[in-house]
């Protein structure tokens, strides 16, 4: 079915009793040209670019919970590409590109609304790596401001700008940057991917990775039996290490838990994405009124989805320090999703040094955003076995070979990038 | 995460007086040993779901290197040794 105001307009006049389940839920077939382990956005995503734009029908994706139930759902929901570094800007630029046109191609609304990300600055040193940031996000053909105090002061009166330790000193904006509804991004991807023939197979965990005796891989061994496979595609971020563990994989990724939080409903008072260069605070508002943000992961390695309270307190602080207003308002909920955190910051999208086995993992914190160029990279790797040309800095082997991405320029140091 | 931190010297003190330098099972190859055995030593872990065993420092206490044994997915903190004590000892 195809959503369009005639069909909205039908179904109400037929008491909405017409809605159909948006995608089917098949037993799995006993071989698959592509099985791709991870029903996320990444999983989603690189399913329906390898059906629409890669002509690979015979697909599976499986997911070991339900569709939505991982950090596809747990997020903050913010797109944006305002990145440094030349391995990295097309990336993300590219996914911007896509998310720009996600709701069309999809016919599903994403509410995707590109509300402008704003990045402060507190130092005049940071304003200067702002500068430099945004001069090479132009250079690439990226959309970037830098506004001063004056003119965030007109964009945004409830900051505080003369905060004794952070005074707000400047702004880089990206206009075209901003959220989109996480949990509909699952679902339009999952009825895009089922639409083209793939089959969703939830509830369905990969126990096992079966290879012959030349070492290449020939299927999975699953909580629904054996599935046999030409190709098995890997996008499980979060646990990334545990099913590469099956091939006998060791990956430069160590898992961290992140947090998420979101306020009581108030009426429109943030009107974009704001990002604080004091600490690693950002905060938007959902339509629904409630704001929505984050900080820091934990620190400590964690496959619980689950924080400390050490990490709530500090985002609160930086919350307040911040927006001094944030102190009025009561936190509804808070909550945790598990992290692949590579040990340069930057994500893998890269064959692996197993015949038949693909892997997209590394995502850390920033996995969201990327959803639409991860699938499409991915899915153009497994059908052409060739990188996508915005993808070719993501190698799994970059480290042995001296060429790690590091934004924040940490070093070898998961948990603090 | 445990609120608290058992340091063998210190005794149970806030888990945010430590800070994480991270996996205590990759061992530091001898300076010529191999690029591959240094690539490994550097960059890959095994980031197991459950029992870990991690450095920890004490920053804002004794100050001392510590071993932190644990469960990642629930939490539990089950041991907490001196690393040079766990080094001598051949656990670390």
């Amino acid at each position: 079915m195809r959503y369009s105001a005639l069909s909205i307009l039908r179904q109400a006049l037929s008491g909405n009793r017409g809605w159909k389940p948006v995608w089917r839920e098949p037993q799995p077939k006993p071989h698959y040209d592509v099985i791709i382990v991870g029903g996320g956005g990444h999983g989603l995503a690189t399913a329906y670019y390898l059906a629409k734009e890669f002509g690979i029908k015979n697909i599976a994706v499986l997911e070991k919970g339900y569709i939505g139930s991982g950090n596809v759902g747990r997020n903050t929901t913010i797109v944006r590409s305002n990145y440094l570094l030349e391995g990295n800007i097309p990336f993300y630029e590219f996914s911007l590109k896509l998310w720009e046109g996600l709701e069309k191609d999809l016919n599903y609304n994403a509410m995707v609304s590109q509300r402008g990300v704003m990045m402060l600055a507190h130092s005049d040193g940071q304003r200067d790596a702002f500068a430099r940031r945004g001069n090479a996000m132009r250079m690439h053909g990226v959309d970037a401001e830098l506004l001063d105090r004056e003119d965030l002061q007109k964009m945004m009166p409830y900051l505080n700008y003369d905060h004794a330790r952070f005074p707000i000193k400047a702004g880089l904006l990206q206009k075209r940057g901003g959220t989109a509804r996480h949990d509909a991004v699952a679902w339009g991807y999952a009825r895009g991917a089922d639409s083209h023939g793939v089959d969703i197979i939830q509830h369905c965990e990969v126990t096992a990775i079966r290879r012959d005796e030349n070492g290449k891989v020939t299927g999975v061994e699953t909580s629904k039996g054996f599935i046999g496979c030409n190709k098995l595609a890997l996008a499980t971020a979060g646990h990334s290490s545990e099913t590469a563990r099956m091939a006998d994989l060791r990956l430069p990724i160590e898992t961290h838990v992140l947090q998420a939080f979101v306020s009581e409903g108030i009426k429109p008072v943030i009107d974009n994405v704001i990002v604080y260069g004091g600490g690693h605070f950002y905060i938007s508002q959902s339509d629904k009124g409630g704001l929505v943000f984050g900080a820091d992961i934990d620190y400590y390695s964690s496959y619980a989805q689950r924080g400390n309270l050490a990490i709530v307190e500090s985002t609160m602080e930086e919350g307040v320090s911040l927006i001094p207003g944030l102190s009025r308002l009561r936190v509804l909920r808070s909550w945790g999703g598990v992290m692949d955190m590579s040990m340069d910051g930057s994500p893998i999208i890269d064959r692996t040094p197993i015949d038949n086995l693909y892997l997209n993992a590394g995502w850390c914190y920033g996995g969201f955003k990327a959803t639409p160029a991860s699938g499409f990279c991915f899915a153009h790797l497994i059908a052409r076995n060739e990188p996508h040309h915005v993808a070719r800095a993501l190698r799994l082997d970059r480290f042995e070979r001296g060429y790690a991405v590091d934004e924040a320029g940490k070093g070898p140091q998961p948990n603090i990038h | 995460m445990a609120s608290l931190i058992t340091c063998p010297h210190c005794g149970r003190r806030p888990k945010e007086e430590f800070s994480i330098r991270g996996d205590a099972v990759p061992e530091r190859p001898a300076p010529a040993a191999s690029e591959e055995a240094w690539h490994a030593y550097v960059y890959l872990r095994d980031n197991p779901r459950g029992n870990i065993r991690e450095y920890w420092h004490h920053v804002a206490g004794c100050r001392r290197w510590l071993v932190v044994e644990r469960d990642n997915l629930t939490h539990a903190v089950f041991a907490v040794t001196d690393a040079r004590e766990a080094a001598k000892g051949g656990t670390a």
